[in-house]
């Protein structure tokens, strides 16, 4: 996954401020966030920034398919194993009989279900990654077998 | 709810949305069954005989005349049938006195002859749910081959006395030649095996546990290994493939490592099979014969041994019936091409490099979308399922009752 610090040596350095931030290290930082666009940035409208505006453009791209909570799911490397199901502390207070036990989700309140042989995600909002006591919880990334969940 | 007969976890717990007769929505199903679940719509084989294409009747009719004037048959396949087809098939080779045998002859029969003669101790996956602190994958990755084996039994579902689960309270340990999607997820505990050397380090293990210094393989990491198997409570060790073709003949280690552990605190075995109904042809076979494969009921008595395991009495026999198998693509070269030189019959739901080579290709119901039965788990518990979909197909059990009757 993309970090801060390569937005950072892309941009163009030259802390006018005019974004809004202090330096172009907090810029970046908003970029990865997503709370800001490249769009923002005056500086690098300019014609003698176009190559970096490019790479950047191509380097946010993956961003954009995230979740709200920045979880992105390659369905092409997902196994279908169903181990971020059973694993998400969401999915386990939402169906304690179900998901808890090993079994898979009957009803909708679950985060991360499995269908048609992939992950799927749904109710974001419910991540312990979201809204304003989010927790860093990593309980779908680490029980991966194939990386094909990812956090920006 | 529908059972999935992708592989032997037999997952009770999948939901199917059907629309005009194909699936559009599948929920809880793995990659694996998934694919399982829409083969049913590609590849389907047709009733023919030589290449050309006949009637069902006529196919039956071609494959019981073979069979009849067959002095050695073979009988072959039977880990992709319903027990009731696999009886079917027993009694079969009673009344030709022929040759039975099914894949686990050379894949993974060694281990289940252990476990179900009851050499090593057994539990089933509930037991592993509700009290396995400790599961050891054996030269076997299940993430691929058993994609929900962690995820409903073995590593992450919360048990009776394992309420913390994966978090505080189960270990995983894995033992690989490669660091395996599996592996990755055991993080510290992967312990590289290098090819053929698993003997080594089960007798390193045992070296450990008997509070010597180990000969073989890291000796930090080995007392690290063995510390952590006398701390267990209740162990699950699930050998594979891996296992099974690096030790060979020496399966009396398995035997002595599980004996030993056992001393120490409760630990079972559940091998990971091949197909979804492996362990119930060979628990079939050893309650009626004494034996789990390879055996002839030629002149009316029960023969067993290698000779007349698929390798050996492929290249004697005049006449082979296969099942639910491709034993063309899985077996050796010199044993694939002895095979298709004989009168083959193949029973099959999809187009196999075996269907293309047969002279007779009988197709069959796929079990658990198709036609109904029931089978083995890979721990021996008995699961049934029914057919979803109506197609006109007879499954493996009628073509069977048909054979015999013309026979």
């Amino acid at each position: 996954m993309v970090s801060a610090m390569e937005i950072y040596q892309l941009l163009p350095k030259e802390a006018c401020k005019e974004c809004g931030y202090v330096s172009c290290m907090a810029l970046a930082v908003a970029l990865l966030n997503r709370e800001k666009k490249l769009e923002d940035c005056p500086s690098l409208q300019n014609l003698k920034y176009q190559d970096k505006f490019k790479k950047l453009k191509e380097l946010l791209a993956p961003l954009e398919k995230a979740s709200e909570t920045g979880l992105i799911i390659h369905p092409e490397k997902c196994f279908g194993c169903g181990n971020c199901v059973v694993a998400c502390p969401v999915n386990v207070a939402a169906e304690p009989t179900r998901c808890a036990v090993g079994l898979g989700p009957q009803g909708d309140k679950v985060i991360l279900t499995v269908e048609d042989g992939v992950v799927k995600c749904m109710n974001v909002k419910e991540c312990r990654r979201f809204g304003p006591n989010k927790v860093l919880c990593n309980a779908c990334t680490v029980t991966c077998p194939s990386q094909a969940i990812e956090f920006v | 709810m529908v059972v999935c007969t992708g592989c032997s976890l037999l997952c009770e717990d999948i939901e199917l949305v059907l629309k005009d007769g194909s699936i559009s929505q599948a929920k809880n199903l793995c990659r694996k069954g998934y694919a399982h679940f829409q083969a049913l719509f590609t590849e389907r084989t047709r009733p023919t005989i030589d290449g050309k294409e006949v009637s069902l009747d006529q196919a039956i009719g071609k494959a019981a005349e073979i069979l009849k004037s067959a002095e050695r048959p073979l009988l072959y396949g039977w880990s992709n049938s319903s027990l009731e087809a696999q009886a079917a098939g027993i009694d079969l080779a009673r009344r030709l006195g022929a040759t039975i045998d099914d894949t686990s002859s050379f894949c993974q029969g060694i281990l289940m002859e252990l476990v179900l003669t009851g050499k090593v101790p057994t539990c089933t996956l509930d037991d592993v749910r509700n009290y396995a602190d400790t599961s050891v994958f054996w030269g076997a990755d299940p993430s691929n081959s058993y994609p929900r084996l962690l995820s409903r039994f073995a590593y992450y579902p919360r048990g009776e006395k394992r309420q913390k689960s994966y978090e505080e309270e189960r270990i995983c340990i894995a033992v690989d030649v490669r660091k395996s999607a599996t592996a990755r997820l055991c993080s510290n505990y992967y312990f590289r095996v290098p090819p053929g050397q698993d003997a080594e380090f089960i007798e390193s293990i045992l070296a450990v546990l008997d509070g010597k210094i180990p000969r073989f393989g890291d000796k930090k990491r080995m007392i690290e290994l063995g510390t952590v198997l006398r701390k267990t409570e209740y162990g699950v060790l699930f050998p594979g493939f891996g296992m099974v073709s690096s030790l060979q003949e020496k399966t009396d280690l398995l035997v002595r490592l599980a004996a030993k552990l056992n001393e120490m605190s409760t630990f079972k075995v559940i091998p990971i099979v091949g197909h979804y109904n492996m362990r119930g042809f060979n628990q079939l076979l050893l309650d009626e014969t004494g034996f789990i494969n390879r055996v002839s009921f030629q002149g009316g008595k029960v023969i067993h041994g290698p000779e007349q395991s698929v390798m050996a009495a492929a290249k004697n026999c005049d006449a082979a019936l296969v099942i639910g198998a491709d034993p063309l693509s899985a077996l050796p070269f010199g044993t694939a091409r002895a095979l298709a030189k004989t009168s083959l019959i193949a029973i099959d739901p999809r187009q196999t490099l075996t269907t293309n080579a047969a002279r007779v290709v009988i197709p069959s119901a796929m079990y658990g979308l198709e036609a109904g039965g029931s089978s083995l788990r890979l721990d021996g518990a008995k699961i049934e399922f029914e057919a979803i979909f109506k197609t006109g197909n007879l499954s493996d059990e009628q073509i069977l009752t048909r054979i015999k009757e013309a026979i």
